[in-house]
């Protein structure tokens, strides 16, 4: 095992490993381009995986651990695949005096997840973040990457029902 | 580029919009997009359009305008100007309609109002004027007329002079004298160069100020920045700005590539030998990179764990060099400065803490948002007057300043000044800005358990005061908010406190204890309410308990 | 031309005492027989400042300052001891064992614990917040040695090894807060580690049980730290 010997070969012809590899030429191979290489691989592939933690590290000529480190302390960096759906509560000072917490418990109550969870078909994610800076608006919710200002219970339950079939009741067969 | 080149772009600018009757200003910061602003601004447009009047009227997206609470924000601009409110796509035609006529009555929002009237603004002067995607705009404003005059008529020492003059402190929290820090930066002798940083990350839940500036008037940032590096002599600069903020980024990226585009940014500029490059790099979710050290580990590639200081950054910062590290609000004070002098600042503000002061008001209050106001301004006027009020008719309970880091003020101190100094004294912090008013439904010990428990899972793991005395504070306040508490947790709260404040290595450790201590100073009785009497004034906590024993 | 070396006097515990220019208060002390409670300093290694047992007072000034970092002034009046300093020593250190699960009467350095003899001088004999158990395991996977995380402080002692003086870097932490723990390269059994070279530096500069060889059983095993200024000093004397 040579990771460090020769220059590092793109796992896959996957396009994507392309714009991995822009992010670290542009920052010229240094190991301070780690943050910046680690954005494009979740921004690119949605999450951190293994193959794309091994390439960084192989490329930048970081030791496999720092990149494990450096992944796992940074809360916006996530190492499992996400929903097809991301909704992000806001969960900073505003937001929850103005009722966040109500927020979480509608996912909770029609999805059955928690936050940090995905719903068992993969189709949402709950996150929290401290503070999205839409403090003027509380409570602020992120749906798919748009921020949403003075979210409702209802305008959640909205989204989900877009984004999930309706589930069927159960119907009793009379015998 | 010139002053003789900077005033040409500013004329041909004020010249291609003079023509024009009315401007329509439509927010695009992230407050108003969220709200669908930017239909609004396209359904306007083709109104304009539609009506044949787009040599007579322009439709532009501009920056915050700061009563984020009413927003989408609309300021028709004109011969007399009017502002609207709460504006959809579906009021373009009204709107557009109304030009040179009577204002739609049922959008408009009254800009004689203490909101509007009482603030100063200085870092807040373009924002919802300007196009922050247009650096002609910026110019036009008078932008880079600082930064020119500097480079080409000032020695860096004058520069610094000024600043020192202005009495300038450092507006992320620390309230640090920034003319010292830049003199400090400016001796250091360093034979492989300087850095300037600015310090993007606002991670202070309830803040707001830093993104709103870098979406509404980024130019002002990189000609602060640019200033302060010809001061200190560094020739790199990095914004960090946190990840949350991507409109944020945007805006800045546009706005490097069209400085370096005009050379007021890149090498020798204005003619000069003086050069700056500036790159942007991304936060990823740590409130602890905001902490100075922190922040320089993330920028090399690191954890975001602080460092002991001393050493400070201006002795051994970014890779152990020299390092000149502002908050973006401090940046956006720099250009006026030096454009007005320093003595014009200092005439503002109070005897220790001369300028204005960006807040946010957020929480219970009626007109949440952005306002700039001169120090020494009272809290009273700042929550009644500009604030608006409490809503639904509540009583006034507390202000909450500095985040995390900061504690409550109760109500016998409303009619304080704000400065640095006033709010020290009882026992809070100025902080980055942010202000949350709390009224009777806010539980005090629900508060202080909400900010330890953002402490406890922020903190970076490396000291073992911060790591584990804030889960264990966490967990007393957890359990005094449950009534399960007695008089020996109370105790033991607060020596951990006084622990944890006095041992912990960085900043978030050191004020973690703030809130707790500044809720037990002045709410003691809430405190004891929960022990000894299993029960929550503000009907926060025990809410899953049974009313009535046995029920 | 060599750069002056500049002498500086100042005062630890009443003694007085001389330094270099660039040494740190814990240095010059410990040059002189005084001794300064420490857990995540090791001579030779790079100073991490964070396990805040070395605070010292300084006269002046009401900071506590982290001995291991802070450079001498000239005229320093460092105090090692005092109520305030043992008293907080205490209460980090209850929170040290309240944190993981550390069980002296079963662990294999019992009686050679670096945390256990620390504790013994401040007087320690029980703590005074809850035990949090967490749940956490045990790395047996190598060959000749295990990592029980029950045992571990966090004081990066192995991770700092690894990489400075070893040059693996297999070791690093992952996660923050009390959820850190020490991984080998992507969070793998250190047995699968690609990058560890079994040199066993980290075993015997652990300060507590959480490292160790295999085949020793309680109380057996008894690190041997001295081969690490050595080390340290043949790679300066070569450069």
């Amino acid at each position: 095992m040579q990771p460090f010997a020769n220059k590092a070969a793109a796992p896959s012809d996957d396009r994507r490993w392309k714009l991995v590899d822009a992010t670290m030429r542009k920052h010229g191979h240094e190991p301070s381009a780690l943050i910046e290489s680690l954005h494009t691989v979740q921004e690119s592939f949605g999450y951190l995986d293994e193959i794309g933690l091994r390439y960084v590290a192989q490329s930048l000529r970081v030791p496999y651990s720092k990149v494990y480190g450096v992944s796992t302390f940074y809360h916006f960096f996530t190492l499992k695949p996400q929903g097809e759906h991301t909704c992000v509560v806001c969960t900073g000072t505003a937001c929850y005096i103005k009722g966040a917490q109500r927020l979480l418990d509608t996912v909770d109550d029609s999805l059955g997840i928690k936050a940090g969870e995905t719903t068992a078909d993969g189709k949402v994610s709950l996150l929290t973040a401290r503070c999205v800076g839409s403090c003027g608006v509380a409570p602020a919710v992120v749906f798919d990457g748009q921020v949403a200002g003075k979210v409702t219970p209802d305008s959640v339950s909205q989204w989900l029902g877009k984004w999930t079939k309706p589930i069927e009741a159960r119907v009793m067969v009379e015998q | 580029m010139n002053l003789e080149e900077l005033k040409q772009i500013a004329e041909a600018e004020r010249e291609s919009v003079a023509p024009l009757e009315h401007t329509v200003r439509v927010c695009v910061a992230a407050s108003c997009l969220s709200s669908k602003s930017d239909q609004v601004t396209a359904a306007l447009e083709s109104e304009v359009k539609a009506h044949g009047l787009e040599h007579k009227c322009k439709v532009k997206g501009v920056g915050c305008m700061g009563l984020c609470a009413a927003g989408p924000l609309v300021e028709v601009h004109g011969e007399q100007s009017t502002m609207y409110q709460s504006v959809t796509a579906e009021d373009a035609s009204a709107i557009i309609g109304s030009l040179g006529k009577e204002p739609v009555e049922r959008l408009v929002l009254p800009t004689a109002q203490p909101f509007f009237s009482q603030q100063k603004k200085i870092v807040l002067e373009n924002s919802g004027i300007i196009d922050p995607e247009r650096i002609e705009d910026y110019i036009a404003a008078g932008g880079y007329e600082a930064l020119v005059t500097a480079l080409t008529t000032m020695t860096p020492h004058e520069v610094i002079d000024e600043v020192k003059k202005s009495g300038l402190r450092g507006r992320g929290g620390a309230g640090y004298p920034t003319g010292l820090k830049w003199s400090t930066v400016q001796k250091a002798a360093s034979e492989d160069g300087k850095y300037v940083i600015c310090n993007a990350d606002e991670g202070d839940p309830g803040a707001f100020m830093d993104r709103s500036v870098l979406e509404s008037d980024p130019h002002r940032v990189l000609e602060g920045m640019a200033i302060g590096a010809y001061a200190v002599g560094a020739n790199k600069g990095y914004i960090y700005v946190r990840a949350e903020y991507p409109l944020a980024v945007k805006r800045l990226r546009n706005a490097i590539r069209q400085a370096e585009r005009l050379g007021l940014l890149g090498n020798d500029i204005c003619d000069t030998r003086f050069g700056l490059r500036i790159e942007i790099r991304l936060g990823a979710g740590a409130f602890v990179c905001g902490e100075e050290t922190a922040l320089i580990a993330s920028i090399e590639g690191n954890r975001g764990q602080p460092r002991p200081r001393p050493p400070y950054p201006a002795q051994s910062g970014l890779w152990g060099r020299p390092t000149l590290i502002n908050n973006v609000e401090t940046y956006a004070n720099i250009a006026p400065i030096i454009r007005n002098g320093g003595e014009w600042f200092a005439g503002i503000g109070t005897q220790k803490s001369k300028g204005t002061k960006v807040f946010a008001l957020a929480g219970r209050v009626n007109n949440t948002g952005l306002i700039e106001v001169p120090m020494g301004i009272t809290l009273r006027d700042i929550v009644f007057k500009l604030g608006g009020g409490i809503p639904e008719g509540r009583k006034f309970k507390a202000v909450q300043t500095g985040g995390p880091s900061g504690g409550c003020v109760p109500e016998q101190y409303l009619d304080m000044p704000v400065d640095y100094e006033s709010l020290a004294a009882v026992g809070s912090i100025m902080g980055s800005g942010g202000m949350i008013v709390m009224d009777e439904t806010s539980c005090m010990v629900d508060v202080a358990k909400f900010f330890m428990d953002f402490c406890r899972t922020e903190s970076c793991g490396k000291c073992i005061p911060c790591r584990v005395g804030t889960g264990h504070i966490h967990n007393l306040l957890s359990k005094i908010a449950d009534g399960e508490a007695d008089a020996g947790d109370l105790e033991m709260l607060e020596r951990l406190c006084d622990m944890v404040r006095h041992t912990s290595l960085c900043g978030l450790g050191q004020s973690a204890p703030n809130p707790v201590s500044s809720t037990l100073r002045y709410f003691r009785d809430e405190y004891h309410e929960h022990i000894e009497h299993k029960h929550c004034g503000a009907g926060t906590c025990m809410t899953h308990k049974a009313v009535g024993a046995g029920a | 031309m060599k750069k002056q070396v500049q002498i500086k006097t100042l005062q630890i515990e009443g003694r007085d005492v001389s330094a270099t220019g660039e040494q740190t208060i814990l240095q010059v002390a410990l040059e002189n027989g005084i001794q300064i409670p420490r857990l995540c300093y090791v001579e030779g290694l790079s100073q991490f400042g964070a396990c805040r047992m070395c605070l010292v007072e300084i006269k002046g000034s009401n900071k506590l300052l982290p001995a291991c970092v802070t450079q001498v002034e000239e005229g320093m009046e460092v105090k090692v001891h005092s109520e305030r300093l043992d008293s907080y020593r205490k209460l980090v250190l209850e929170l040290l064992f309240s944190e993981r699960n550390h069980i002296c009467s079963v662990c294999v350095v019992n009686g050679h614990c670096e945390l256990q003899t620390l504790a013994m001088h401040l007087g320690i004999d029980h703590i005074s917040m809850p035990y949090l158990h967490p749940k956490v395991g045990v790395d047996a996977s190598h060959p000749r040695f295990t990592l029980d995380h029950n045992r571990c402080i966090l004081c990066t002692r192995c991770v700092r090894v690894c990489s400075e003086i070893e040059g693996a870097h297999t070791w690093d932490v992952m996660g923050r807060g009390m959820e850190a723990r020490i991984i080998a390269d992507l969070n793998e059994p250190w047995g699968s580690s690609e990058s560890c070279t079994s040199c066993g530096k980290c075993v015997h500069v652990c300060p507590t049980g959480a490292l160790f060889e295999k085949g020793k059983s309680v109380a057996e095993m008894s690190k041997r730290k001295q081969f690490l200024p050595y080390l340290t000093l043949m790679r300066e004397t070569r450069q």
